[in-house]
């Protein structure tokens, strides 16, 4: 024991009981004490009253006594079950209890320090910092730490709680610092890398200073580019979906038209057998109206083409306007006026929606007139 | 026997003032130095209880552990001549405790700001020769060991083991902030015309695919339509033909009156005509022959 090696003085207040430690034997004490103090207070009752010089004593060593117990008495102590109580004897790491009732030497021999081993202890981060591509990223990183050793976490660092926090910042910028920004903001585990790696290098962090810290989990809060640029950044994840939409807009135009050209094309082939099954149609009807007549044609020829020739000059003629003409000299000058004719018709094509007054058809027609007049005058001419 | 007590209490309450006064306690975290008249007699304690003389030696404890300097960041020049703003933090303990009492009188102010000069010294020689992005990312780590080592040799002698230099913050200054700034918009909005003109692009693809595909498809169809169609065409020419062949002349005549018939079928068509034709030849002449 620390407290005995250096000897010669004998100023130990234990009178040489040395490294017994359990309590010590109260009668010894008390007895020592009256042997010291006896004289002293009781001598001085004793002045005043004679025959109280034992009852004085008496009253002196009761007051020693209790002031001894209550001494002891607050060398009593209780370790909760999330605790740990580190028994420091004159200074020196002595032992280390674990949960329940205890007693030790009282001050100033021994003295007790309790450390909650248990409890998960909140330390947080928050700030801008640098990629490894020279952007800025702002963070906010938590941590939850407990203590693993006790004695490492009392002697070793003076404020390992401050310790961690300063770990965690440097530990967080450094690795921040060997990552990209497109790196951690990925969705692809990029996160889950950087918590790894940071949470290492924290603890291997406390682990070197010996703060008997434990890093017991380590969770990204928030991971974001800097206000000032989160628009830009904003632009870029909307333009990643703007992409998709293009091309899905695309897709929807391809899917709109091919199956109309489809239809289109089966349209096409419907109307080409229509007109096919039309036009082979037509002929066998025709050619078999044909040979028919052609049959009875053969049988008197001649009254039949003159009949059919007369059928058909009655139908046109009847169905047609017609001028005619003698025509005994060649070069007699006429005028026929075609435009009246053709007004007949404008005027009856027209003459329902507009109003019939002579200037219209005079106007609206002046230009077929004169080509009327030239078509009936070639119509001589070549005659 | 009363004259005496007065004596003996005086003689007591010395006793214990001197007992007092004559031990002392080197906790666990603690370091000591026993001095005699002013002199260093013992500087090695382990923890514990000793005894000393009243007076004549009297103790200065200093802290065993180890210890934070955190101070104001320093402006650091870098290769580029730039100034950045480094904060960093130091992990420091009494290596001998000795050395540190004759170097800072025991104040442990002054040994704090001689650490401080000295770090800064060192972070300056680390990255007077390096641009901020190695700074930053690339040597970090070997910065940090540098100073580290750099410092603990020169403060050896003042009894300090620099256990570890850390650098946390690392700012830049602001002109070269606010061009980060710009160069990572630039840089996003690299990113986002890039995506908007691959989706272009790809819309563009699918849309001119689709499109040739409309027009072959219809192409296709029109060929085979008029394939279809010639094929009627040949087949009602054939039957025509066939029809027809068996008596030219009288198709000739029967097609004519047909045709005739069909385009003049209008009273808009005006016929000019002379008397002369073979429908007239009773039109003038009763008789017949003109």
């Amino acid at each position: 024991m620390a407290w005995n090696e250096p000897g010669g003085n004998n100023q130990d207040p234990w009178g040489g009981r040395g490294g017994d430690q359990g309590p010590p034997d109260l009668d010894e004490v008390v007895r020592k004490m009256q042997d010291k103090f006896s004289g002293l207070f009781g001598g001085r009752k004793g002045g005043r009253s004679s025959g109280g010089g034992n009852a004085g004593t008496f009253g002196i060593s009761l007051i020693v006594a209790i002031a001894l117990l209550v001494w002891l008495a607050s060398g009593v102590y209780i370790i909760d079950p999330a605790e740990r109580g580190v028994v420091l004897r004159f200074g020196k790491n002595y032992t280390t209890v674990g949960e329940g009732p205890h007693w030790h030497i009282p001050y100033p021999v021994e003295q007790v320090l309790t450390v909650n081993v248990d409890q998960l202890r909140p330390a947080q981060h928050r700030a801008q910092m640098l990629t490894a591509d020279e952007n800025l990223i702002q963070i906010a990183l938590s941590v939850q730490y407990q203590v693993k050793n006790a004695e490492d976490y009392l002697f070793n660092v003076k404020e390992p709680d401050v310790t961690l926090k300063e770990a965690t910042e440097s530990a967080l910028r450094e690795v921040v610092g060997s990552k990209k920004l497109d790196d951690i903001l990925s969705e692809t585990g990029g996160r889950e890398v950087l918590v790894n790696e940071t949470a290492a290098n924290i603890q291997d962090l406390l682990d070197r200073y010996k703060t008997g810290l434990r890093v017991s989990k380590v969770n990204l809060e928030s991971a974001q580019p800097p206000q000032e640029v989160q628009a830009a950044f904003d632009d870029a994840i909307k333009a990643r979906e703007d992409e998709d939409r293009f091309k899905k807009q695309a897709e929807a135009y391809e899917r709109d038209i091919i199956p109309k050209a489809e239809g289109d094309a089966e349209r096409l082939i419907q109307e080409s057998e229509a007109y096919k099954q039309q036009v082979t149609e037509k002929a066998l009807g025709e050619t078999s109206r044909f040979l028919q007549t052609l049959a009875e044609y053969k049988k008197a020829p001649a009254v039949t083409r003159k009949r059919i020739y007369l059928d058909t000059m009655e139908d046109v003629l009847s169905s047609t306007s017609k001028v005619m003409i003698k025509m005994d000299q060649g070069n007699s000058i006429m005028y026929l006026p075609l435009d009246q004719f053709l007004g007949n018709k404008n005027r009856s094509v027209t003459g329902s929606s507009t109003s019939s007054r002579p200037e219209d058809f005079n106007v609206g027609g002046g230009a077929t007139t004169s080509r009327q007049q030239a078509d009936a005058l070639r119509l001589r001419e070549g005659r | 026997m009363n004259a005496l007590k007065m004596p003996l209490l005086i003689v007591v309450a010395l006793l214990a003032f001197l007992g007092w006064n004559s031990v002392f306690v080197v906790d666990e975290r603690q370091l000591a130095i026993k001095f005699q008249l002013g002199e260093i007699v013992r500087s090695e304690f382990e923890p514990g209880f000793y005894f000393k003389f009243p007076f004549v030696n009297n103790v200065q404890k200093f802290d065993r552990r180890v210890l934070t300097l955190d101070s104001q960041p320093e402006q650091i020049l870098t290769g580029e001549k730039k100034n950045v703003l480094v904060d960093y933090f130091v992990k420091w303990r009494i290596s001998n405790i000795e050395s540190f009492y004759r170097a800072f009188g025991g104040r442990e102010m002054d040994a704090a700001s001689r650490l401080a000069q000295t770090i800064k010294d060192g972070l300056q020689a680390e990255l007077g020769n390096r641009t901020i992005k190695e700074v930053v990312s690339g040597d970090r780590v070997q910065i940090m060991a540098n100073v580290t080592n750099n410092v603990d040799s020169k403060m050896g002698q003042f009894g300090i083991q620099v256990v570890d230099v850390r650098i946390k913050q690392i700012e830049l200054p602001a002109n070269v902030a606010s061009s980060v700034f710009e160069r990572m918009r630039a840089e996003r909005e690299r990113i986002a015309k890039e995506h908007r003109a691959k989706g272009e692009k790809e819309a563009r693809i699918i849309r001119a695919r689709a499109d040739r595909e409309r027009t072959e498809i219809l192409a296709g169809a029109r060929r085979k339509a008029e394939e279809i169609r010639g094929a009627g065409d040949a087949k009602a020419t054939e039957t025509y033909a066939k029809a027809y062949g068996s008596d030219a002349d009288f198709y000739e005549f029967y097609r004519s009156m047909e045709a005739y018939r069909n385009t003049f079928d209008s009273k808009d068509d005006v016929l000019v005509l002379e008397p002369d034709s073979e429908f007239f030849e009773y039109f003038v002449n009763a008789g017949g022959s003109r």
